[in-house]
C-alpha cells in the first residue's frame, strides 16, 4: 500500500503534470505535492498518481558506492588461504584437503 | 574523484543485489555475536514485512535477531464495520464508490466490494487518486464517494484531490476518510508494557512525508534504536546492521538509512496540505488493536457538506464488529506470538477467507507467512 515507485521525469507541462518513465512504462503524475524544484532528468517517487518526493541522486550514488566497497573488501578476503575460515560455526563450509590426506 | 551518473535501473537493482545482501549478512553475523540480548526488531510497515518474507531475509540472519511484524498495513487494520460502510455506500442508488485497488477484495461482515460490484453496484478501483476528478466530471448527476484509506504516505493525495476538486468547482465528490497515523499504534503497542520489542525499522514512504522526527518518542520513552529504512532488500539488511551497531554501542537514536528519499522533517508541503483539510479524530478503532486515541484523521468541520460519514450517516452501520475469537493478531502485533502459533492459521483462516486482520492483505504478517513461509 505504501509502495512508491522510482521513476524518471521526462517532461513537465503547464499544469504541473509530469510525464515519467518507470522502467519502460510511461505515465502522467501530478507534481502538486513536491516541495523541491523538479526538472526533466530528475528521479521522483510516485504514489497513486502523484510524485511524493524527489530522489537525492548524490545519496543514492553514495549508498551504491558503499555496497561496491563492501564487495571489494569481501573479494580481497581470501577464504582459501585462511584455515580458520574453512570451518564455520555450523560445520565445514569449504573443502578441507587435510582431512582426506589423513584417511 | 570520479563522477558516475545514476540510472533508473540502478535505483531498483543495486538495492536488490544478491552480492550486497550476502556481504551485509556476513557482517551482521560477525557483529551480532556480541549482542548482550537477542535483538527483537519490529518493522512497523507492512511493506517491510513483505520484503523480509519475499527475499528470505529472516533466513539470512543469525538466530539472535527476530522480527516482530508491525501494524503498518492500512487495509488490515480497518475494522469490519468501516468496510461495511464502503459496501453500504456502494449499494446506494445514484452513488459511484471509488477507492484504491487494495480495498476491493477486503471482506467486511457480509462480503466485499468485489461481491457488491458483481451484483451490480458501481465500484471503481483506482490506480490514481486523480481519476476521481474524471469520474465526477463524467457523471455530474451521480454522487461520487471517495473511500479514502492509507497511512501518511497516501493521505496527502486525498488532500490534494480535494484542493483540485474545489479549485475546479466540482461539487459531487464526497469523502469517507479512513486515513490512519503511524505513531499512535506503535505507542499503544509499546505502552501495553508486554511488548517484546527492542529495536525498530521505521517505514520508508510514511517517513518521506512525516520526516524521521515523528519516531523520537521511541528513543525518548523506550530507549529503542530506530532506523528509517528503504523498501528494497539491501536497504533492510543495511538497516539491520545499523541497528546491531546501535545496540552494541548502547546509544539509541534515530538514524536514516533511506537517505536517498527520507529526511528528518519530511515533505512539509504535503503535511500542510493534510492539515488544511483534515483534523485528528478523538479516537479510532483498529482491527486487532482496539480503540486508540488520536490515531486517525477526519475531514475538518468546514467541509462537512462533503463528508460522506455525515451526509450518509443514516445508512452507515455503527456497531463495532469483532474479529473471530480464535484470532491472535493482537498478540502477533505485540511480538507475543507468531502467525504459526494460531490454531486457525492456514486452516480456517486463509487469504481468501481471512478471520482476522493479519491475514487480510499481502502486507499482513499472517498473509506473508501463508505465501512465503508455510
Amino acid at each position: 500500500m505504501c509502495l512508491a515507485i522510482p521513476s524518471k521525469v521526462l517532461s513537465i507541462d503547464e499544469n504541473n503534470v509530469a510525464e515519467v518513465d518507470t522502467l519502460g512504462v510511461k505515465r502522467a503524475v501530478s507534481l502538486d505535492l513536491i516541495q523541491e524544484e523538479v526538472k526533466p532528468g530528475d528521479y521522483v517517487l510516485i504514489h497513486v498518481g502523484y510524485a511524493m518526493g524527489k530522489i537525492d541522486e548524490k545519496e543514492a550514488l553514495e549508498s551504491i558506492e558503499v555496497y561496491k566497497m563492501l564487495a571489494d573488501a569481501a573479494m580481497k578476503d581470501d577464504f582459501a588461504i585462511d584455515p580458520e575460515r574453512l570451518v564455520s560455526e555450523d560445520g565445514p563450509l569449504l573443502y578441507k584437503p587435510e582431512e582426506d590426506e589423513k584417511k | 574523484m570520479k563522477t558516475e551518473n545514476l540510472t533508473l535501473k540502478d535505483l531498483y537493482f543495486k538495492f536488490r543485489d544478491p552480492e550486497a545482501m550476502k556481504n551485509f549478512a556476513n557482517l551482521i553475523k560477525k557483529e551480532a555475536k556480541n549482542l548482550k540480548e537477542p535483538m527483537r526488531v519490529m518493522e512497523i510497515c507492512g511493506g517491510h514485512t513483505h520484503t523480509i518474507m519475499k527475499y528470505g531475509i529472516k533466513q539470512l540472519l543469525p538466530e539472535n535477531i527476530e522480527f516482530i511484524h508491525g501494524p503498518g498495513c492500512p487495509v488490515c487494520v480497518m475494522p469490519k464495520e468501516r468496510i461495511d460502510h464502503a459496501i453500504e455506500l456502494a449499494k446506494q442508488e445514484g452513488v459511484i464508490l471509488a477507492t484504491l485497488g487494495d480495498m476491493i477484495r477486503v471482506p467486511g461482515s457480509k462480503g466485499s466490494l468485489a461481491k457488491v460490484r458483481a451484483e451490480g453496484a458501481d465500484v471503481r478501483p483506482l490506480h490514481s487518486t486523480l481519476d476521481v476528478l474524471k469520474i465526477a466530471k463524467e457523471n455530474p448527476d451521480k454522487k461520487v464517494v471517495f473511500f479514502a484509506i492509507g497511512f501518511e504516505t497516501t493521505t496527502p493525495m486525498t488532500a490534494a484531490l480535494m484542493e483540485k476538486a474545489f479549485k475546479e468547482g466540482i461539487k459531487n465528490i464526497y469523502y469517507h476518510i479512513n486515513h490512519v497515523l503511524t505513531p499512535p499504534p506503535v505507542k499503544s503497542i509499546m505502552g501495553s508494557g508486554e511488548a517484546r520489542i527492542n529495536t525498530f525499522i521505521g517505514p520508508s514512504h510514511v517517513s518521506v512525508i512525516t520526516g524521521a522526527k515523528v519516531y523520537q518518542f521511541l528513543v525518548n520513552n523506550y530507549n529503542t534504536p530506530v532506523v528509517v529504512a528503504g523498501f528494497e532488500p539491501v536497504d533492510v539488511m543495511e538497516s539491520i546492521l545499523m541497528l546491531v551497531r546501535q545496540k552494541l554501542n548502547n546509544e539509541p537514536k534515530i538514524e536514516i538509512q533511506y537517505k536517498r528519499a527520507a529526511t528528518w522533517d519530511g515533505n512539509v508541503l504535503a503535511q500542510k496540505m493534510i492539515d488544511k483539510y483534515m483534523d485528528v479524530r478523538d479516537t479510532f478503532r483498529w482491527r486487532g488493536l482496539g480503540d486508540i486515541p488520536k490515531s486517525a484523521l477526519k475531514l475538518r468541520d468546514e467541509y462537512s457538506e462533503f463528508d460522506a460519514e455525515k451526509i450518509f450517516a443514516d445508512i452507515l452501520p455503527k456497531e463495532p464488529i469483532d474479529d473471530h475469537k480464535l484470532c491472535i493478531c493482537g498478540k502477533i502485533l505485540k511480538g507475543l506470538a507468531k502467525p504459526t502459533d494460531c490454531k486457525a492459521f492456514g486452516k480456517a483462516c486463509t487469504p481468501s477467507s481471512p478471520l482476522g486482520s493479519c491475514m487480510v492483505s499481502d502486507e499482513g504478517a499472517c498473509n506473508a507467512y501463508y505465501r512465503y513461509a508455510r
